[in-house]
């Protein structure tokens, strides 16, 4: 089953790119949104999760704050 | 992570149980002082401590915070707080470290809503906005470093006067955007649905003052993770598990590594040696037990 995933990150975030790790591990898709490069990103983020922080998952609507790898293989029905 | 691949190495059987595996490095952007690199950002190296976790047969549980652990006839038991039990005749906490709130009205409410601990990640966010630096050491001194180069102001507020290098001093002469305010403490934060400001108070004269900002980064320093262990251990007063220098608590069987402990130094390098010791002490005590 495909994951509509998105991925709302800023560059420097060390949890933003252990997520991305994450998911390029397990060769799972996502779209990158950079909140630092666009505003619209950046209220597009604060709009979902009502809150200032980085990063933040959507999976297919629903809404990881930080990083969880529990979370994130559920999501994914991933292995745990 | 090292205490896992040593006992692995020793043929224990292995549980590593943990919120996530590399804690701290994880936050931190870039590390020059773990031998064998010399620059490696910190979620490399601790993908690379993970990586060679999986090369051993340890059992891997993520995800499960510690919620309490307790003696139990035959060793210890850990109850995560997703409600799981594990048991075994050895155990080693090596919980680390977190950050520390500044425990004042508004924080909690506005916690990832303008008040972070972690500029290197957040910083971004706050672009041409007006933020607080609150803290005095390096953690404090190297977020306004990158915070003056992002926000349209930053103010550095500090109980004290400045406890950090002096090369990070140094850095933040020529900034322009940049306003300190030392000796003074933080009473409020203050906002509806995110943050809006803060209320700071002068120590000397009492005088208090408010400042609009929309982001507070709050830099004061580490606590340690051992709320788990009060049950088994005295903490001392800085919250620490005190060891010697085997990294025996003084409850047999059970040990404790890294920055958990009271252990002078608080370094990567440092973690690591310290788990390993841990792990070779705990597997000569379960020789013992089986004598």
């Amino acid at each position: 089953m495909e994951h509509q995933v998105k991925v709302y990150s800023t560059p420097t975030c060390p949890w933003c790119k252990k997520t991305k790790q994450f998911l390029d591990e397990n060769k799972i898709p996502y779209q990158n949104l950079d909140v630092a490069s666009d505003k619209a990103i950046r209220d597009e983020m604060v709009s979902k999760t009502g809150q200032l922080g980085v990063p933040v998952v959507d999976i297919d609507g629903d809404i990881l704050v930080g990083f969880d790898e529990k979370w994130l293989r559920q999501k994914l029905n991933l292995p745990q | 992570m090292t205490a896992a691949v040593y006992a692995a190495r020793k043929k224990c059987s292995t549980l590593l149980i943990s919120q996530d595996l590399g804690g701290q490095p994880n936050a931190t952007a870039g590390i020059e002082n773990y031998m064998g690199y010399q620059f490696i950002e910190g979620t490399e190296l601790m993908q690379k401590f993970e990586e060679q976790v999986k090369q051993f047969a340890v059992d891997v549980k993520i995800g499960q915070g510690d919620s309490n652990l307790c003696q139990i006839s035959r060793g210890f038991e850990v109850r995560s707080d997703g409600g799981e039990t594990y048991q075994a005749k050895a155990a080693i906490a090596a919980t680390g470290k977190r950050p520390r709130p500044l425990n004042v009205p508004g924080e909690e409410k506005l916690r990832g809503k303008g008040v972070t601990y972690c500029a290197i990640c957040d910083g971004p966010l706050f672009a041409d906005m007006k933020v607080a630096v609150i803290g005095g050491g390096n953690s404090a001194l190297e977020a306004a470093s990158d915070m003056v180069k992002i926000a349209s102001h930053t103010y550095l507020v500090s109980l004290t006067p400045l406890t950090g290098d002096q090369i990070l001093i140094d850095n933040l002469k020529n900034a322009n955007n940049l306003t300190l305010f030392l000796e003074h403490e933080v009473l409020e934060i203050k906002g509806g649905n995110f943050v809006e400001g803060i209320r700071i108070r002068d120590l000397k004269s009492r005088q208090g003052k408010e400042l609009e900002v929309g982001g507070v980064f709050v830099e004061i320093g580490l606590i340690p993770n051992s709320e788990f262990m009060k049950q088994v251990v005295t903490l001392n007063h800085l919250g620490e598990i005190e060891v010697n220098c085997a990294n025996e608590t003084g409850v047999p069987g059970l040990f404790a590594a890294g920055d958990v402990t009271n252990v002078p130094e608080k370094q990567i390098v440092v973690a690591a040696g310290e788990g390993a010791k841990a792990a070779l002490q705990a597997y000569r005590y379960l020789q013992r037990l089986s004598e």
